[in-house]
């Protein structure tokens, strides 16, 4: 993992982003870092190029239901959109719910699909990873290589922080997603080493903000996170678990959810709906699975995020 | 959507509606099945005589749990169509919850 190591904290990053749904643009977003500086000085004293990477989320290998009767086929599909990418990816993020049922051969299916687009992956578990009789065990064996409690961890790469958190866990009886004392304990101390320029992403399945609460779309302690992310200039935080694109801004920092690669669920406090796979006619699927690529680029350039969906 | 459908939809909003009221009522003290549907444990309180046996059955299209909010018990992940039973010993009043969709809560009264 040498090329994700420690860079300088004192970089200036920029950060922009602008996401498309489907062809139209929706939303865009200038995340502001207060600091001025030309563009040749941010390029030199950026160590590495400016890159892009990719997010995929909710593949829930193992769904088979009529209308997707193999999850297997459309992760196939997203992953092979990746490969096609004009501009290959440094890594992807997974951000959870890569097996439908925490199964070995799920994950291994997973595995293999994910293998072909030749980048490295980072994961973390959606509540569909734990369910094996070790609660993650199963996963953390797999994917939990050098990361800390229930499998949260974080890198560095091109001078952008990456913090993947855990909040499936542990739930309590009529709460939401929750991260714990100990991983907000670990995340006050790792954001501590890094200064207020340094732009920071953050992952974790279930939406850190308060998208729908009433469908346990949201994280108990959100507030808490929230706050030790509040001093940066610049902070996305990459959310999967409801199927579908929202997004928010609050002060400095973009909240995005992403597309599953397997099968979509109904807009937030839909009546009649819950919070379950939405049945869609063969024809309209692959217009509601999808996969993001997300780029960081030197200020004033175009930095965009987007959502590319399978159709 | 149009005006037209969004009428159908409502309509079978509300049939399926009354269907779960009357499926609550039918099943007052002394079910022992439990339904879950649509991200609800149906009826959400049962009660029942101690010694009986509880079997949750899940009818939706994405994995659920049975979790005792104590630990007394709990289920592995039941899939779409796939039941779990627990035989109640004590009386008491046992709170349970799905620990994938903690959201979703329910109350067994053991007499």
């Amino acid at each position: 993992m040498s090329e994700f190591e420690a860079d300088g904290e004192s970089r200036r990053g920029f950060l922009k982003c602008m996401t498309w749904a489907g062809t139209g643009l929706v939303w865009t977003l200038a995340g502001g870092v207060p600091a001025s500086i030309g563009l040749e000085a941010a390029a030199a004293t950026r160590k590495t190029a400016p890159f892009s990477f990719v997010q995929v989320s909710d593949s829930h290998i193992g769904f088979a239901k009529p209308f997707n009767p193999d999850a297997r086929a459309t992760y196939r599909e997203a992953i092979a959109k990746i490969a096609a990418m004009p501009v290959k990816p440094d890594f992807i993020i997974h951000t959870g719910d890569v097996s439908q049922l925490s199964k070995d051969d799920q994950f291994d299916d997973a595995d293999q699909i994910i293998k072909s687009a030749g980048v490295t992956v980072f994961h973390v578990p959606g509540e569909h990873d734990v369910l094996d009789d070790g609660q993650g065990k199963a996963f953390l064996d797999r994917y939990g290589k050098g990361t800390k409690g229930a499998g949260w961890y974080s890198f560095n790469h091109s001078g952008v922080h990456f913090v993947a958190l855990v909040n499936v866990v542990n739930l309590k009886a009529g709460g939401l997603g929750s991260l714990g004392a100990d991983q907000l304990a670990w995340l006050k101390d790792d954001l501590a080493a890094h200064g207020p320029s340094t732009p920071i992403v953050v992952f974790a399945h279930i939406p850190l903000w308060a998208l729908y609460p009433d469908w346990g779309w949201g994280t108990d302690e959100s507030a808490q996170a929230l706050a030790l992310l509040k001093r940066f200039g610049s902070v996305t935080v990459l959310n999967g678990h409801i199927h579908q694109v929202q997004q928010k801004v609050e002060g400095h920092v973009a909240f995005y959810t992403a597309r599953s690669t397997a099968f979509p669920q109904p807009a937030p406090g839909t009546p009649g709906a819950s919070p379950g796979p939405m049945a869609v006619p063969a024809d309209k699927l692959r217009s509601v699975l999808g996969v993001r690529e997300i780029s960081f680029v030197a200020r004033g350039q175009t930095l965009p995020l987007v959502d590319q969906t399978l159709a | 959507m149009s005006r037209l459908r969004l009428a159908a939809c409502a309509a079978a909003i509300a049939t399926l509606g009354f269907g779960a009221i009357g499926a609550a009522l039918a099943a007052a003290p002394g079910a022992t099945a439990i339904d879950i549907d649509n991200f609800t444990f149906s009826p959400p309180t049962i009660t029942v005589a101690a010694g009986t046996t509880v079997k949750w059955t899940n009818d939706d299209d994405i994995p659920h749990t049975v979790r005792a909010v104590d630990g007394s018990f709990h289920s592995k992940a039941m899939d779409t169509a796939d039941s779990y039973a627990f035989t109640f010993t004590k009386p008491g009043v046992y709170s349970y919850f799905c620990s994938l969709h903690p959201k979703m809560v329910g109350k067994v009264v053991v007499k």
